[in-house]
């Protein structure tokens, strides 16, 4: 299994499309390292520096609704493997880009809009998020405190988090 | 209690059910380009598993940078081309006979209705036009479909939209998929099926009907589907008539997949188009739509008519009535894209070509071309691109630019006066 959890960057909007999250310019690129230098390199977020090292050093995102939408492109999730993110957390996910994380092995976790507002609280300075992948829970901790949310996952996305991924599970199977 | 269409579907694929809600579904057609498919080829080779699980059931194009445009672009072709070669997937579609995957799969006649298709590309649901299932996956979903045939899904809940009136003039499929967006929002019908019924829909051809249910991804949906009728029948006639006495035994069987009556839907949603504008989007989402009237006047540096939305014969056809006798505004750089070899060559032999060349538009080869902004027609930070294509997303044509989604008529006569305009003022199909 990935390492899940780590500082965590907050993305402040909705409908953040995976256009935005690595454009098609470098869907050109058959290796995922490749990618790595141009993460969320076209975003539109008022004072987001892709280059920041806030962004460098995150290993979870936070988010709002919707995220992901656009292109089936997996060149999103490998974006953010290849720069040690395997946790994105939104209050929803557009369905290819959410397949996409569990069939690599990361987590796409929902959570309730009360809950991600909850958690935009203790953004602004240095906060990180720890999951515990056994009991469906993840806690943030900042110097504003620290809070324990329970989180849903099925259990077919959790296998497929336990097996590496879904090319792993179905050629086991099928 | 009835069923929808999907439902059928999914229960005549039903190959699996590992944990409960999750279906993993047996897929007749498993479609590839350059972009999404020689990553997953190599990881099958680095596994050791470089296999197909039926050549015949794969169907393979270059469509998204052809011809090549650098080393890189050239490699993707090539780890594409090797591997159809090497795996005997006869149904490979390479320069000269390629055309946008969404465009040319459908003419080939690899679609029917009640089949499962996957592609490693969003648009796929384009293809639920036929009354399939059809949805995009990445490329992970693709490795394993090309591996072992199969895919899973969450089964997806069916929003019904019925859609009734007459159509006006300069107002077409684009715009009432556009208007559609606006009201279900970039994420309305997220983990659903969009149905779509009513008259207008029973009237429109194949073309229309995959332009409508190309952009049910605009709205999060995983495939647009239409019920299969004599319409379906007739475009997919050279490719069954074997299969069936007469016309009337394929729509009678195609019936089959027919939601029922009794059926559940999640929503229902009904449209009236009559008196209804061209739309237009303003924004960089594609739910972002104004009608026309609010938009004329915006000026524009491009216009680019093709992709697997509005690149087919119907939609060149559109834009030429327009464009006959007249000249795009020598501020406009106007682009065509025919979406497929043979709609090139209908094209050509209807006048069209020469229709769009005197009006001053560059015509290009098939290709998905300046719909992403990674081959040609890209556009500078700060420009304008008045586009038949699907997606408006900051920087899908090039970074800093702006696009703003149309029909195509209103993309032609965007171009004549270099500044968003309303095709309804130029009467009657263009014919003032
Ligand atoms: S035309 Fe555009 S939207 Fe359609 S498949 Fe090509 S790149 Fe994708």
């Amino acid at each position: 299994m990935k390492d899940f959890g780590g500082k965590v960057l907050f993305l402040d909007r909705s409908d953040i499309n995976t256009d935005e999250i690595i454009p098609a310019k470098y869907l050109t690129e058959i290796s995922k390292e490749a990618l790595k230098q141009h993460m969320l390199e076209d975003l539109k977020l008022e004072g987001f520096e892709p280059d920041a090292p806030a962004v460098r050093d995150a290993r979870v995102i936070v988010t709002r609704s919707n995220f992901g939408c656009g292109s089936s492109r997996e060149h999103a999730p490998w974006v953010f493997e290849v720069n040690d993110i395997n946790v994105v957390i939104a209050s929803s996910f557009a369905r290819i880009f959410r397949q996409n994380m569990f069939n690599c092995g990361m987590l796409a976790i929902e959570l309730s809009e009360a809950d991600i507002d909850s958690l935009f609280g203790h953004a602004g300075g240095d906060a990180s998020v720890s999951v515990d992948f056994k009991k469906n829970s993840l806690t943030i901790s900042s110097e504003k405190g620290s809070r324990t949310l329970a989180y849903r996952i099925s259990e077919f996305d959790k296998a497929l988090v336990e097996a590496g991924g879904w090319v792993g599970f179905a050629d086991a199977k099928y | 209690m009835g069923m929808t269409l999907s439902e059928k579907i999914f229960r005549s694929h039903l190959k699996d059910e590992p944990f409960p809600g999750t279906k993993v579904l047996d897929i007749d057609v498993v479609m590839c380009h350059e972009i999404t498919t020689p990553i997953a080829v190599n990881d099958l080779v680095s596994r050791g598993k470089d296999r197909v699980f039926n050549p015949e059931k794969i169907k393979v194009v270059i469509d998204h940078v052809t011809p090549a445009k650098d080393t890189k672009t050239a490699l993707q072709g090539k780890i594409l081309r090797d591997w159809a070669r090497r795996q005997g997937i006869k149904d490979f579609f390479d320069i000269g006979r390629n055309g946008v995957c969404h465009a040319i799969f459908p003419e080939k006649g690899f679609i029917r209705p009640g089949y499962t298709v996957i592609m490693g590309d969003s648009h796929t649901c384009t293809h639920g036009a036929f009354g399939a299932f059809a949805a995009g996956v990445g490329t992970t979903d693709l490795e394993v479909g090309i591996l072992k045939g199969v895919c899973a899904f969450r089964e997806p809940r069916t929003i019904r939209i019925d859609i009734n009136g007459a159509l006006p003039d300069g107002v077409y499929a684009k715009d009432v998929i556009l208007r559609i967006i606006k009201e279900l929002t970039v994420k309305g019908a997220t983990d659903c099926v969009i149905e779509f019924h009513g008259d207008v829909v029973k009237n429109m051809s194949m073309e229309s009907r995959m332009t409508l249910c190309n952009m049910a991804i605009e709205a999060g949906g995983t495939s647009g589907v239409c019920m299969p009728d004599e319409v379906t029948v007739d475009y997919l006639w050279p490719f069954i008539s074997a299969e069936y006495k007469d016309k009337a035994a394929a729509v009678e069987d195609f019936r089959k997949w027919w939601s029922d009556d009794d059926c559940r839907y999640e929503r229902r949603l009904s449209l009236d188009v009559t008196g209804m504008e061209p739309q237009v989007t303003y924004g960089f989402k594609p739910d972002e739509v104004k009608g026309v009237t609010e938009m004329a006047g915006t000026p524009v540096d491009q216009v680019y008519i093709g992709s697997c939305t509005n690149g087919r014969i119907e939609d060149l056809r559109v834009a030429a009535a327009y464009l006959k006798g007249r000249t795009i505004s020598p501020l406009v750089r106007g682009v065509l894209s025919p979406a497929t070899p043979k709609i090139f060559r209908q094209a050509d032999d209807e006048g069209l070509i020469r229709i769009f060349m005197d009006a001053g538009f560059c015509v290009t080869n098939p290709t998905c071309g300046a719909c992403l902004g990674m081959s040609n027609g890209v556009i500078a930070p700060g420009e304008v691109c008045a586009s038949t294509t699907n997606r408006n997303f900051n920087g899908r044509m090039g970074k800093g630019g702006m696009v703003h989604l149309m029909s195509p008529a209103v993309a032609a006569v965007t171009a004549i006066e270099g500044k968003i305009a309303d095709p309804r003022k130029y009467g009657k199909g263009g014919a003032v």
